[in-house]
């Protein structure tokens, strides 16, 4: 049975939960575009002892709706690092715009993150590596039901060129204790995570593999 | 609070009207100059500036036959402050604006960042407009190009922690109350090249008057720099996708700390085939505020086949 606290990040609030209890460091599981955090610990996660908590991003399951839009994975990378200033430090697992949140966050903020694996997911492959053809879209004003329809639209057409993925993975290798603080699991290899998988010193493993890494640390 | 509450600036008109659009739930504020029955025009201000800047340069263009309208960006000015900014926002701000405000395609102008975002909504919407003038708003590569790659990674990595570290304390964040004379000042290193007079007027119209002093309306969570992908070139992509008359007015001033120093030679390639660029090597980043006849006047010369 999940609980589920409320996080302040900014004039936002964000729903974090808990999906099982446990000692030590937390797992923290970041989903795909336009999905929710799942209601029970996935099986995949069995091997890993401490508590497996899972963020909503902002716009998406029971987290708040920004008005107006505005979305960036630079912004979701924000929520990621509420949970960090509540929580302390956490090993992530992304899914596919939470790889790429995932990443940027590991860049960030690599003394509060303990490992990160990219796995496979909605929005992994975001706008591609140049901007795509312009589109400009006014949404209705309403109360959105999540997804908000501005996150699926937004953060499906970010830009992600391979050599800035890079500029995080670098944050992260000299920032991080770890001999190898990355993990890339998806088998979709998007440009940038194509660039981040070859990069030495990034792992390339099976997710439980990963996790049972992260998990021996 | 002491003292004498309102400054005058030659030239400068408050809107003849006033009103508020919708940019899915956020309220924006528009300001107006000119006869409500003339050809209306548009004006897009910068970054951290607000449409009230404005006061000099829009009665000009009013006084030459244009209504014009202008509208704060989101947390600048006297429109909503939102949960998030982006550019990519502001740009669907301007196009909620343009379509509620006007009945067809009108003529644009867009200054420094104003500008730049006219690129982006002119390349996606082209049939908003019918011309569109650029004023020092042309990012065609980053402002200080001398920098090398791990000094840029250093200062994006700086930026990222700073951004992050003032994200946790967005709460607690708010403007620094002072005198007019004290946030003129403050502005200054923004408008090097603009008079003491003239950043005490903007106060008055861009401030507000609270218990413990003047505070700036823009929302302070919003501040210089950054981080994130976007790459200055990208915008001339959309400089040379336009097919409408378009006029770019470049500052040549060099150690102006605004704008992104494009040169025509940066522009030319990308022109449109009805483009023209004109520089101004004597003219700081803020062209419309400095010489604001000099400006009005070849726009409204550039205009002048449209009304």
């Amino acid at each position: 049975m999940s609980t589920t606290e409320m996080l302040t990040s900014g004039r936002l609030q964000l729903a974090l939960h808990t999906l099982s209890e446990g000692e030590g460091r937390p797992l923290l599981l970041l989903h795909g575009l336009g999905e929710v955090s799942p209601a029970e610990r996935p099986s995949w996660t069995s091997m890993w002892p401490g508590p497996v908590l899972a963020l909503d991003f902002t716009g998406h399951g029971r987290s708040d709706v920004p008005v107006g839009g505005g979305y960036m994975p630079e912004s979701l990378m924000a929520d990621v690092d509420a949970v960090l200033a509540a929580k302390g430090p956490c090993t992530i697992v992304g899914r596919g715009i939470g790889a790429w949140v995932g990443l940027l966050i590991s860049g960030a903020r690599p003394e509060l993150v303990r490992g990160v694996v990219l796995a496979d997911g909605a929005g992994l492959v975001g706008g591609g590596p140049q901007p795509p053809s312009p589109y400009v879209q006014v949404l209705p004003a309403a109360a959105y039901p999540t997804p908000d329809p501005y996150a699926l639209l937004e953060l499906s057409r970010d830009v992600r060129p391979p050599d800035y993925a890079l500029d995080f993975v670098r944050f992260a290798l000299e920032g991080s204790d770890l001999d190898h603080p990355i993990v890339v699991s998806a088998r979709n290899r998007p440009d940038w995570l194509a660039a981040v998988a070859d990069e030495i010193d990034v792992l390339d493993l099976p997710l439980t593999e990963a996790i049972a890494l992260f998990a021996g640390l | 609070m002491q003292g004498d509450q309102t400054r005058d600036h030659p030239g400068a008109r408050p809107p003849d009207r006033t009103g508020r659009v919708d940019s899915s739930g956020l309220s924006l504020a528009v300001n107006e100059w000119g006869e409500p029955d003339a050809p209306m025009l548009c004006l897009v201000h910068g970054g951290f500036d607000f449409s009230r800047t404005f006061d000099v340069f829009a009665p000009m263009l009013a006084d030459g036959g244009w209504r014009v309208v202008a509208w704060d960006a989101r947390g600048h000015g006297d429109s909503d402050h939102a949960h998030y900014y982006s550019w990519a926002a502001d740009v669907r701000d301007h196009l909620a604006a343009i379509t509620q405000l006007a009945d067809g395609p009108v003529p644009v102008i867009g200054h420094s960042k104003g500008g730049g975002q006219m690129l982006d909504l002119l390349d996606a919407r082209p049939s908003i407009a019918t011309a569109f003038v650029n004023l020092d708003g042309l990012p065609s590569h980053f402002s200080a190009p001398d920098i090398n790659d791990r000094e840029r990674r250093r200062m994006r990595r700086d930026d990222l922690t700073s951004t992050l570290d003032r994200r946790r304390r967005r709460n607690e964040l708010s403007r620094r109350p002072d005198t007019i004379e004290g946030l003129a000042g403050r502005r200054a290193p923004m408008n090097p090249r603009l008079s003491r007079e003239w950043l005490e007027y903007l106060v008055t119209v861009g401030a507000r008057l609270d218990d413990d002093g003047w505070r700036w309306k823009i929302d302070p969570v919003l501040h210089l720099g950054g981080f994130g992908p976007w790459r200055p070139n990208w915008s001339m992509e959309h400089l040379a996708n336009l097919d409408l008359p378009f006029l770019g007015v470049l500052s040549g001033v060099v150690d102006d700390p605004m704008g992104w120093k494009s040169r025509p030679g940066d522009i030319a390639p990308f022109l449109p085939p009805d483009g023209r660029v004109e520089f101004f090597d004597d003219i700081g980043h803020f062209l419309h505020i400095e010489q604001p006849r000099l400006i009005a006047d070849m726009v409204l010369e550039f205009l002048e086949p449209l009304r």
